[in-house]
Formats: structure tokens, C-alpha cells, sequence
């Protein structure tokens, strides 16, 4: 399983700028997170920063129990062994064969014998789509080859924690899905923490469990993808609209006398950029069918069902909307809508897979359907499991009455 | 805790810079004794810098022996020691023209290649990519490529003792007329071990200067393709520099400490 980052109060500066200052956030393990954010607002920086190629101001980055910003120099490279990195032109080594750059990582680092070097190299190879062009130099291949190639060779010492920068980078939309559904695939394989730093807003809305956003030199927001992408913070809402018409300027931050210019302009008629107007939450993309299913996924739910009556009414909504009814059922959320409608058949016949069947309460004579105030032991609970933040025993009472959460 | 002080000073620049270029040094030092040492980029590097220096070195080293045996040919004569211009000119081309000729074919030839090699690598972020799969790019570019310039700097220095020195014998010969016996006896009258072991230090430690200069450069370069080209520029002319300060350092505590040969 992937390992969990945790960053804390993390400050970067070059010189008198600063980059971004006090960046916290927890990459949760096995989870699929984004990092987006306008140019120039330091992403690949901090991408670099948790590697420890760049030394931050202060903070922390703790991954293991050791913190990348204070631990010595022979500690960082063991760390470091943990990370596959993906650089945004893949960062292949010039003089080398795809297939001796794919090796590099085993031949420094195992003891494997040439055998077991190839076995591991061309399988990685057939997972990134090159088989067959194993004897090809860098400078030979396409963009998205490389791109590939470099996925290849940070995947082949089975990394815990990989780091994307750009994926999308140079390539067009259907390679850049393409890649994206091996990101979900390469999790699903080998349950990964990933971070993707990127502005791509499709890879964005449908990719990452977590999705966190840096602006004005410090993080927006880090949370459930739902959470942003329902969010109605101004500036996050043009991010994703891609529109002028908002917070984000050309070069930094506007001012309000630019702001109010441009409102004015826009409101004359000028065309403010974008499309149509991105709303809600699309579906995630999915491991490709045959392939087990992401545990990371499962973690996730379990987590943001947890903290569910602390997120924003409109996330709220959104998670629930894409649970599974099964899933409704085990987390004991329901559905107005589809409750309303066949609310005793369904509840009838799901009631044999219901994974914590409920005694019937007072407040409902009816399996699976309860009405006002239920005793707290009654309230459906999500299943233990080690992330719990609290000791047994000692969990915060859900939110009661499921009417709260509409 | 790692709260880097923000006093900015003049200088404080290049006093940083040469404290990480002196840290460079001191990190080839310490992982030249790194196991596994990389014998296959090793012998790589020091067969490509002995290929771009060894013609260029005995081409420069050839008039460079005739220059100091015309001069000093001239001045000798003069104060009437012509029988001492071999013993002059081969203490001047072995103690001071061939480390210096060594270094600067080095540095200009082998470091300028080595300095763009690994400044590429850096903007394409290659050194980026092998220092997170957990391999330290010191251990494995810098230190084979500083150890090839000094092992080969030293080399070199033999051959262009040798070529300097017959340089300067055929000259003084078919040019001034020298006598040939005088020549080559008076080779002893003032040389003396010692200066040849002089020479072959100053060439291994100009040679490994030239070496951490060139990839520190690498690894430091301005920023885009057009910081690459700086750096080798930069890389070349911070070599000569220094290299000329160096050399009259070890000149001046080479002859305080070995007395000169009187006889």
C-alpha cells in the first residue's frame, strides 16, 4: 500500500519572493490526489520541494516518520527510493536505450540478475505501451513515448508514493486521457499514493480522489474532489471555466480597479473566454474493466463518509449522489429521491447484503427506513478500519437524522 | 529551524558560490571512496578527455618549448651561460609551461565538453530525475569525470614535458646554433627530481580543479539553453583564473620549502 505524506506548514521563497507560504495538507495513502493551480503559482516547485530537491523555507514533509526537510543526506535517499517521480518531458537519460533507462533504477539499487532485469523492465514496458521499442533512444521517440517511458522507469522499483508533474503537457486530449486511465490503472495495480500536478481541468474533474488548489501563494483549498468541484469560491469556479472573468489575471492576481474594468467590459458584451459553464461533479474514471478494484477507492469513501457532516452542503450532496445504493446502504445514507420511490421494495430486498443489519428502532417499522431521532447506538456507523482518527470506542456521534445531509 | 538568513550583503553571491564549489570538492574527495566506484564511466570519460587533449596539448607544448628556449637562449647568451640553456629551459617548460599547458588544454577541451554535458542534463532535468531514483549524481557523473581529468591531467603532463623539452632542444639547436652535448648536459646542472614531482602535483590538482569547476558550472547553470552555453564560458574562465593563483601558490611553498640545487 502506498505510503501517506504528510506536509505541514510548508514556506518556499526564492530570495525576497516567496512562492507559497504554510501549504499544509495529507496525502492520503493509496489515494489519487490533484494539485492544480494557474501558472507560475510554484506547483512543479512543490513538487520538488516534498523530493527534497529543493530545500523549503521551513515546514514539514514527513513521509515514513521522516521528515524530507531536516533528515540527513543518507536518509533522503533511502526516502527517496519510496518515490516515482514523472517529470514533466520525462527526464530520460539521453544517452541511454528506453530499455537501459527503464533498468537504470534496478541496476543501481537491487541485486537483481540481468534475467530478472529484463523480465521486470519489458513487463513495464508492455504496461506503458512500448513494447517492442525498447532499443530506441530518447531522441528518437514522440513526446507521449517519452512521457511514457519516463512513467515506465519510475514504476519499475514498485514506488510507493509517484508524483506527476504535467502529465498532460504536449499531448492531446485523447493521449492525455489515455495516460490518466494508466495513472488509474498503475493504482489499482499497485495501490500508489498519487499526486498529479497539473492544469488540465478534464484530467481534474474526472481523475483524482482529492483535489487541492494553489492561488495568491497559498493552498485554496485540499480536500474530496467533490469539494472543489462544487466549490463556489470565485476564483476556483473561473479556474475551472477557464474564463477571464474572475480573480486570475495574466501575469498575477488582479487588482478590483482591473477586476471591475473587466466585469464592466464582460458585461457589455466582450466574450469572457470558456465554453459553457462547468458545473457538478462527472463521474471518476475507473481501473480499466479485469483489473482488481482501486483499494484506495474503497479507503476514500470510508474516510470522506466519515467527515462528511464537515463539508460544505453542496459536496455533501454530490458524495452521496455517487455512492452506490449498496454503498447507501452500508454507510446507512439514503436517498430521498430514490427512497421516496421504492423506498420499501429496495429496502426489502437489499436488506439480506445490508452489511450491519439495524434491529428495528422505534422510530421505524419499516427494515431500512427510519424516521426523526434514533438512539445513537442505532445510527449506522462506518466499518472500523486503521485510519480511524479516533481510539475505539470514542467516535464522534455522526450527524443524526439522515434529513440533514439533503 | 531551517530558516535561511535573508542578510544580503555585496559579494554575498560569490561567496556562496565558492563555498558550494569548495563543498563540490570536498564531496568528490569523500565519495571517490564510495563503493561501487563507476570504473565503466571512468575509463568512458578518461579515454574521450584523452582523446580531445592529447593533439592539441603536444601542438601547443611544441612552439611553447621553442618560445622559452628562443628567449631564454637569447638572454643566456648574453650574460655568456649558453651552456646553461638547456638546464634553464627544461626547469621552465617541466616546473611552470606543462602543468600550466596540461590545465588549460583540460579545462579548455575536456572541461568545456563536460561542463555542456552536464549542464544539458541539468535543464533537461535528468540530474533531477537520477537524484529521485535515489542515485546521487556526484557519485555517479561528477566523481568519475573529475577523477578522468586528473589522471589523464597528469599524463598529459609527461607527454607534454616530453614534447616540450625536445621542442625547445631541436629550436636552440637548428635555430641558435646551441651545441647538442651542452644541451642535454646541462639538463642536471639545475634540475632536480623534486621538480619533477612538482609538476606532476600541479597538473593532478589542476586537473581536478578544472574538473569540479566544469561540473559544478554543470550542475549550477543559469537559467535556459542560453545558461548552458554561460556556464561553460564561465566554467573555462573561473578554471584559468584560478588556476593561475593556484600555480603561484605551489610555486612560492615549492621554493620556500625545497632548496634550489647549487651545483
Amino acid at each position: 500500500m502506498g505510503a501517506e505524506v504528510i506536509v505541514e506548514g510548508l514556506t518556499k521563497s526564492f530570495g525576497n519572493q516567496t512562492i507559497w507560504r504554510d501549504v499544509t495538507l495529507t496525502l492520503p495513502p493509496g489515494e489519487v490526489s490533484a494539485l492544480l493551480g494557474p501558472s507560475g503559482t510554484g506547483k512543479s516547485v512543490f513538487l520538488k520541494s516534498m523530493i527534497g530537491l529543493l530545500k523549503p523555507d521551513r515546514g514539514k514533509c514527513i513521509i515514513n516518520g521522516i521528515d524530507i526537510v531536516s533528515c540527513s543526506e543518507s536518509e533522503l535517499y533511502e526516502v527517496r527510493k519510496l518515490f516515482g517521480v514523472l517529470f514533466q518531458d520525462g527526464a530520460l537519460f539521453g544517452s541511454m536505450t528506453l530499455y537501459d533507462n527503464v533498468a537504470f533504477p534496478l541496476r543501481e539499487h537491487t541485486k537483481m540478475s540481468e534475467t530478472e532485469i529484463r523480465r521486470n523492465v519489458l513487463e513495464k514496458l508492455e504496461m506503458t505501451g512500448l513494447a517492442g521499442a525498447e532499443k530506441k533512444l530518447p531522441g528518437e521517440i514522440s513526446g507521449g513515448m517519452r512521457k511514457r517511458a519516463g512513467l515506465a522507469r519510475a514504476l519499475v522499483l514498485e514506488p510507493e508514493i509517484i508524483l506527476v508533474d504535467e502529465p498532460d503537457s504536449g499531448l492531446d486530449p485523447v493521449r492525455t486521457t489515455y495516460i490518466s486511465q494508466l495513472f488509474l490503472d498503475v493504482n489499482a495495480q499497485i495501490d500508489a499514493t498519487f499526486l498529479i500536478v497539473t492544469h488540465n481541468i478534464n484530467l481534474a474533474r474526472t481523475v483524482p480522489d482529492n483535489i487541492g488548489m494553489l492561488f495568491r501563494k497559498e493552498l485554496v483549498m485540499f480536500g474530496p474532489r467533490e469539494v472543489l468541484l462544487t466549490s463556489d469560491e470565485p476564483v476556483v469556479k473561473q479556474f475551472l471555466n477557464g474564463r477571464m472573468d474572475g480573480p486570475i489575471g495574466m501575469s498575477e492576481e488582479k487588482d478590483s480597479a482591473t477586476l471591475a474594468a473587466e466585469r464592466a467590459m464582460f458585461e457589455a458584451g466582450h466574450h469572457a473566454g470558456g465554453v459553457e459553464e462547468i458545473t457538478g461533479v462527472p463521474k471518476q474514471m475507473q481501473p480499466t474493466p479485469g483489473l482488481p478494484p482501486r483499494k484506495g477507492d474503497k479507503r476514500r469513501t470510508d474516510r470522506v463518509m466519515r467527515m462528511l457532516h464537515e463539508l460544505p452542503p453542496k459536496a455533501q450532496e454530490a458524495i452521496i449522489e455517487s455512492l452506490t445504493e449498496e454503498q447507501k446502504q452500508f454507510y446507512g445514507v439514503r436517498s430521498p429521491a430514490v427512497a421516496a420511490a421504492n423506498a420499501a421494495p429496495a429496502a426489502a430486498g437489499k436488506q439480506a447484503s445490508q452489511p450491519r443489519p439495524q434491529p428495528p428502532g422505534p422510530g421505524g417499522d419499516q427494515p431500512g427506513v427510519q424516521r426523526g431521532q434514533l438512539p445513537p447506538e442505532q445510527v449506522a456507523r462506518i466499518p472500523e478500519n486503521r485510519w480511524s482518527p479516533y481510539p475505539p470506542g470514542r467516535e464522534p456521534r455522526p450527524p443524526q437524522g439522515q434529513g440533514g445531509l439533503r | 529551524m531551517t530558516q535561511r538568513s535573508t542578510v544580503s550583503f555585496p559579494g554575498r553571491g560569490a561567496l556562496e558560490s565558492t563555498g558550494k564549489l569548495f563543498a563540490l570538492g570536498a564531496d568528490v574527495v569523500r565519495l571517490t571512496f564510495k563503493r561501487p566506484f563507476q570504473v565503466r564511466e571512468f575509463i568512458q570519460q578518461g579515454w574521450f578527455i584523452a582523446g580531445v587533449s592529447i593533439l592539441p596539448a603536444m601542438l601547443v607544448s611544441i612552439p611553447f618549448g621553442a618560445v622559452v628556449s628562443l628567449q631564454l637562449g637569447q638572454v643566456v647568451n648574453q650574460l655568456g651561460a649558453a651552456s646553461f640553456t638547456g638546464a634553464v629551459s627544461v626547469l621552465a617548460i617541466i616546473q611552470q609551461a606543462s602543468p600550466i599547458v596540461c590545465a588549460l588544454i583540460v579545462a579548455g577541451a575536456a572541461g568545456a565538453a563536460i561542463c555542456a554535458d552536464i549542464g544539458a542534463r541539468t535543464i533537461r532535468e535528468e540530474i533531477d530525475a537520477m537524484e529521485v531514483l535515489g542515485v546521487s549524481a556526484v557519485h555517479r557523473l561528477v566523481v568519475p569525470r573529475v577523477l578522468a581529468c586528473t589522471l589523464v591531467a597528469l599524463l598529459l603532463n609527461g607527454v607534454v614535458s616530453v614534447v616540450g623539452v625536445l621542442g625547445g632542444y631541436f629550436f636552440n639547436i637548428i635555430l641558435q646554433g646551441g651545441t647538442p652535448g651542452a644541451y642535454l648536459a646541462s639538463f642536471s646542472a639545475l634540475a632536480q627530481l623534486p621538480d619533477l614531482w612538482i609538476s606532476e602535483i600541479k597538473a593532478a590538482l589542476f586537473g581536478f580543479l578544472a574538473g569540479v569547476v566544469a561540473c559544478y558550472r554543470g550542475l549550477n547553470p543559469p537559467p535556459g539553453p542560453k545558461g548552458v552555453g554561460d556556464a561553460v564560458n564561465q566554467s573555462v574562465v573561473i578554471t584559468f583564473l584560478l588556476l593561475f593563483f593556484v600555480n603561484f601558490i605551489l610555486t612560492a611553498v615549492y621554493l620556500t620549502v625545497v632548496p634550489p640545487k647549487t651545483g
